[in-house]
């Protein structure tokens, strides 16, 4: 179990969270009793084979899902219980989002794409941190055009500004290079990492791609819906290797 | 997958519903105007073969005028006693017994008012006693001359009882008479089919209702045993010679069954225009279900040519489901049709005073309408998407599913083409003299006119959908909901032109009735200069008509310079049937209007008339010429004309003397001018010439401001009508809205998850929704305000001739028509808005 090394609250936490779908036959417990702690200023990877419960660690921790038992912090706010609205305008405020499918409204222009969050909530960006953001996303000369008019890895550095502009606690991605070219990857991740070591954003991304792992802070194994190892300071190697480690064990580790 | 599947299926299953109810409710529409005819006219047979199953043969003396059902109350011609006695000599006769009975015996209610009818007429008779037929249900038979009985229905309606002093109004003005008896018929019935009967003596009844004693209005013959009743009528025709209409009982009662039917036929028309209206509306619709079917199932049909699968067989497909629908909407219509048609049947006969109703009965002709014509209209619009799946290259199957914007340079010139086919066609009905064909080609230009714009709506649907949207572009929800509704412009174009078509409709008439009110207004302000005007509402055929008497009175009233009385008839000259005016007073009828009249005389002598310049000339008449008139009741007599007038500067085209009016149907005046002296207020007049008609209560005095807007009045109920058809029209225009957005909503799940995602709150959520329908159904209404204003101003420009002069744009009404277009949009966006914000996010963003 990782602590803070600073006294403030971390960006998210997970306590004994256990999440169970279904009932009878069907019922499969995709978290038990998780419990993991997402510093600020870090950029964490939850790694894990399809199945694992990663994905739902993530949705859960975002308050796009509820747990079934256990808590779910998010810079200090206990988002457990909370109702459609309060989840709504945490969403809005303090989380932001990427997403494999790029997910960008096709009827907004770039600009307007990344200003959402912040129009939805009606606020203004701020000047400064706005260039800072279009700068790292190299999009300046694309503000204007429509999703439909850009690339792919153009959409998902859009989707990465939508979610960065309104200096959010935590930034979850969900497998956020799954569908770009390697290049294009690399790109996303290196400005992502960026983001984080130059402007202390913090990042949880969800990913089963050993190299976009490599480039965060910390990597965090997930199997069977439980946590079963950690990695600090990960290269592609070393995830690959753990990976390959974790396989072999039949049964889960508890730390 | 599998979810998603099941959850599209469903999704198009509502679709299907929504836009299978329009045909739904067109059939309805159909099959309810064949059920209410068929079920009234059974109804109509029966009510008058019990009326008539005491009569074997009856006989009338031919009427002076035939009159038909449309133009008015056919006036008795009366037949002399002694036919009476030449019919019971006829041999076979069993009895024959003189009848005195014709409409127009209207009595004065308890609270001062005349007793009304909504149709059945309200008989004065002589009273023949109780018989089969006729049960006395209180009080005695009348005997002296002031004494009478009036059958149940009356005596219910005016409130009154047996031992009342009642007023009635006949062919004479008020007199008093005591009720000495009420009666009903057999069966327990109060009335038949709901007529209003009044019984007194028969001197009293002939010289009341047919203007003289001694006569009777037709004879009830019963049949000896052993001759049947042809044979008697036979026999009677030949005994009284020519001037006499013989009848069996049987043809009376067809005869009287189809005089009610014909009235009907409007009824019936009603219906047939609210289906047309539907059906046309649901064209729309169901077009662009089947679109959005086809769009959707691209990738599948796609997959189906893959495998060899031919063009026909997709179209194939795609029309076997219409049919389906068809079939399906067919059944709903025709048993929504049945109810409806029983409803109606029922309002009918308890609006009529209690007829007896025939059972329900679904014609054959009522069953295969609906079938044909749901089917038809539901396959006719499916052609198009089917034709589009055909089309659809098997590769698509291989390739993402993307549904490009196809290029609107096609469908915009062919809605060039096909509006402008359709302008002309108006044009041409409009404008051109097409004889019998000009309502159908005014109608057809109108139709194509409508499918022409739906055809540009796409390219006009760009640029005004998005200003139309920019008045909520001050929100987040508001812009997205604005962008939104114009992502699709065909999908939008087809939605809005759904509700153009009730729009323009409605807008178009009220274009019209408001253009001839106001001409009639200003038309009125300049020829009618009388101050003061008696006239009557008239309701039911009969006008109203009050007592002469009131003219004289009204000449000695201090401050008014002159009056004229006007009396009228339904008269035929030269074989073919005129509105004949007369008057008491010539000269004060000029003053009345303007002494625009010219070379008229103050005075006619007896056998002279005045006729209008146009009039003349249509015949080749000269001053001088004689002109012979046959009046409702009398002989034909000839007049000479003494001088003509201008058109419009004395009312209509032919005044005669007052000593005509004598053997008018009604002779009483029916309206009457006064013009005051210079100086004379009207208020000091007015309750004078009031309290004079107390009497005559069907008529009252007005100025003449009141009297213009009481005449005008009459377009505004109209326009509430024709307001019920539309409201028809929205209503099948909402299912459309509700349908296209349905359908956005879940098409952009996965936006919509984003949205959620990423923090729009649900009530943003349903905002955004709630814009994008206010959007579409505010520029449905637009078009429909302009197309609708454009198709008016034709028209009211075509009849320029026919007196409409002044265009009036009713700013008001068609402000109304938009602002009830938005809230048209609110509520179509309630569902799917409440759909879009219940969405699991989670769901939502993984959704494929």
């Amino acid at each position: 179990m990782t602590t803070t090394n600073s006294g403030e609250p971390a960006a998210a936490r997970a306590d004994e969270v256990w999440k169970v779908y279904g009932t009878g036959e069907a019922r499969v417990v995709a978290l038990r009793g998780v419990s993991a702690e997402f510093e600020r200023g870090r950029f964490t990877a939850i790694m894990g084979p399809s199945g694992s419960g990663k994905s739902t660690l993530m949705h859960c921790l975002a308050g796009l899902d509820t747990v079934d038992r256990g808590e779910v912090h998010v810079g200090g706010t206990k988002i457990t219980g909370m109702g459609d609205k309060a989840l709504t305008r945490l969403r809005r405020d303090r989380v932001g989002f990427i997403f494999q499918q790029f997910n960008l409204l096709p009827t907004l222009s770039a600009k307007e794409n990344i200003r959402l969050p912040l129009d939805i909530a009606g606020r203004k960006p701020d000047p400064q941190w706005w260039d800072i953001v279009i700068d790292t996303v190299g999009l300046r000369d694309r503000l204007g055009h429509r999703p439909s008019q850009l690339s792919g890895g153009q959409q998902q550095r859009v989707a990465c500004a939508r979610a960065l502009i309104g200096r959010p606690d935590v930034i979850f991605a969900d497998e956020p290079t799954g569908n770009l070219d390697s290049r294009s990857g690399a790109e996303v991740l290196s400005f992502l990492r960026a983001s984080v070591r130059e402007h202390r954003q913090t990042i949880v991304m969800v990913t089963h791609d050993p190299v976009a792992a490599g480039y965060a802070d910390r990597v965090v194994f997930l199997a069977d819906g439980a946590i079963v190892d950690e990695l600090a300071g990960p290269t592609p190697e070393t995830v690959l290797d753990t990976m390959k480690r974790l396989d072999t064990h039949a049964e889960p580790v508890m730390l | 997958m599998l979810r998603a599947t099941l959850k599209s299926l469903l999704a198009r299953k509502l679709r299907l519903v929504l836009s299978g109810l329009a045909v739904v409710l067109g059939v309805m529409f159909v099959s309810g105007a064949f059920v209410v005819t068929d079920t009234l006219s059974r109804s109509f047979d029966a009510l008058f073969a019990s009326a008539y199953a005491t009569t074997d043969v009856g006989v009338t003396a031919k009427p002076k005028v035939e009159v038909s059902e449309f133009e008015g109350e056919q006036v008795v011609t009366p037949l002399p006693a002694n036919a009476v006695q030449r019919v019971r000599a006829v041999p076979g006769v069993r009895t024959a017994t003189g009848l005195v009975e014709a409409d127009g015996a209207r009595v004065i209610g308890s609270d001062g008012k005349v007793v009304t009818s909504m149709g059945p007429p309200r008989l004065g008779i002589a009273w023949t006693g109780a018989d089969d037929l006729v049960e006395l249900r209180a009080g005695r038979g009348p005997v002296a001359a002031d004494e009478f009985v009036v059958n149940a229905t009356v005596a219910e309606a005016a409130g009154i009882t047996v031992g009342d002093r009642v007023g009635v109004l006949t062919l004479a003005p008020k007199k008093q008479f005591t009720l000495v008896g009420i009666y009903g018929y057999s069966g327990n019935r109060d009335s038949i089919g709901g007529v209003q009967e009044v019984a007194f003596t028969e001197p009293v009844a002939q010289q009341l209702m047919l203007g003289e004693t001694g006569v009777y209005s037709s004879i009830r013959v019963t049949a000896a045993p052993g001759v049947t009743r042809e044979e008697l009528r036979d026999r009677i025709a030949t005994a009284l010679g020519p001037g006499y209409v013989t009848k069996t009982g049987d043809q009376l009662a067809a005869d009287n069954a189809a005089g009610l039917q014909e009235g009907l036929g409007f009824f019936t028309n009603i219906l047939l225009g609210f289906a047309g209206v539907a059906l046309f509306v649901g064209i729309f619709l169901i077009l662009n279900t089947f679109s959005i079917i086809v769009a959707q199932r691209t990738r599948e049909l796609a997959l189906m040519r893959a495998l060899g699968g031919s063009r026909r067989q997709v179209i194939g497909s795609v029309l076997v489901e219409a049919v389906v629908i068809g079939l399906i909407a067919s059944v709903l219509g025709l048993a929504a049709g049945v109810g409806v048609g029983a409803l109606l049947a029922y309002l009918f006969s308890s609006f009529a005073g209690g007829m007896e109703l025939g059972t329900v009965g679904v014609p054959l002709a009522a069953v295969v309408s609906s079938f044909v014509v749901g089917v038809l209209v539901t396959v006719v619009a499916a052609v198009l998407p089917a034709l589009r799946a055909s089309r659809i290259a098997p590769v698509a199957a291989m390739q993402d599913v993307a549904t490009p914007d196809r290029p609107l340079t096609r469908i915009s010139v062919a809605g060039g083409v096909v509006t402008a086919a359709g302008a002309t066609g108006l044009g041409l009905g409009l404008f051109a003299d097409l004889g019998d064909a000009t309502l159908w080609t005014i109608l057809g230009g109108v139709l194509v006119s409508f499918v022409g714009v739906a055809l540009l709506t796409p390219l006009i649907s760009r640029p005004v959908v998005s200003g139309i949207g920019r008045l909520f572009s001050w929100s987040l929800p508001g812009r997205l909901g604005r962008l939104n509704s114009g992502r699709n412009p065909r999908r939008t174009a087809i939605t809005a032109a759904a509700l153009m078509v009730g729009i323009a409709l409605v807008t178009g008439v009220t274009v019209v009735m408001d253009s001839a009110k106001s001409s009639l207004k200003a038309e009125a302000a300049t020829i009618l200069k009388a101050e003061v005007i008696i006239s009557g509402d008239q309701n039911g055929p009969r006008p109203p008509s009050y007592d002469p008497a009131v003219l004289r009175g009204a000449a000695t009233i201090p401050g008014v310079r002159s009056v004229a009385g006007l009396w009228n008839d339904q008269v035929v000259i030269d074989g073919e049937k005129h509105y004949v005016n007369a008057t008491d007073d010539l000269a004060a009828l000029k003053d009345a209007f303007g002494d625009a009249a010219g070379a008229v005389p103050a005075t006619l002598r007896d056998d002279q008339l005045v006729v209008s310049v146009p009039e003349a000339a249509a015949y080749g008449w000269q001053v001088g010429t004689k002109v012979t008139i046959q009046p409702s009741r009398g002989d034909p007599r000839a007049y000479t004309i003494a001088a003509t007038y201008p058109e419009d500067s004395l009312p209509g085209d032919y005044l005669l003397p007052v000593a005509a009016a004598r053997d008018f149907g009604i002779t009483q005046p029916t309206m009457g001018f006064l013009r005051l002296a210079d100086g004379v207020p009207v208020g000091q007049v007015l309750p004078r010439v009031k309290a004079l008609l107390a009497d005559s209560p069907e008529v009252s005095a007005q100025d003449a401001q009141a009297f213009v807007d009481q005449q005008a009045a009459t377009f505004d109920t109209l326009i509430t009508m024709i307001q019920i058809l539309l409201a028809l029209a929205i209503l099948i225009a909402v299912l459309g809205v509700v349908n296209t957005l349905a359908l956005s909503v879940l098409e952009r799940t996965r936006e919509l998850g984003l949205l959620r995602a990423v923090g729009l709150g649900r009530a943003q959520t349903m905002r955004m929704v709630t814009v994008e329908a206010v959007v579409i159904s505010v520029f449905g209404a637009l078009l429909g305000v302009v197309v609708g204003a454009g198709m008016g101003t034709a028209v009211t420009r075509a009849l320029k001739s026919d007196g409409i002069t002044e265009l009036v744009l009713p700013w008001e009404r068609m402000g109304t028509y938009l602002v009830l277009a938005a809230l048209v949009g609110v509520i179509a966006a309630v569902l799917p808005a409440i759909r879009a914000a219940r969405l699991n996010v989670l769901g939502a963003i993984a959704h494929d």
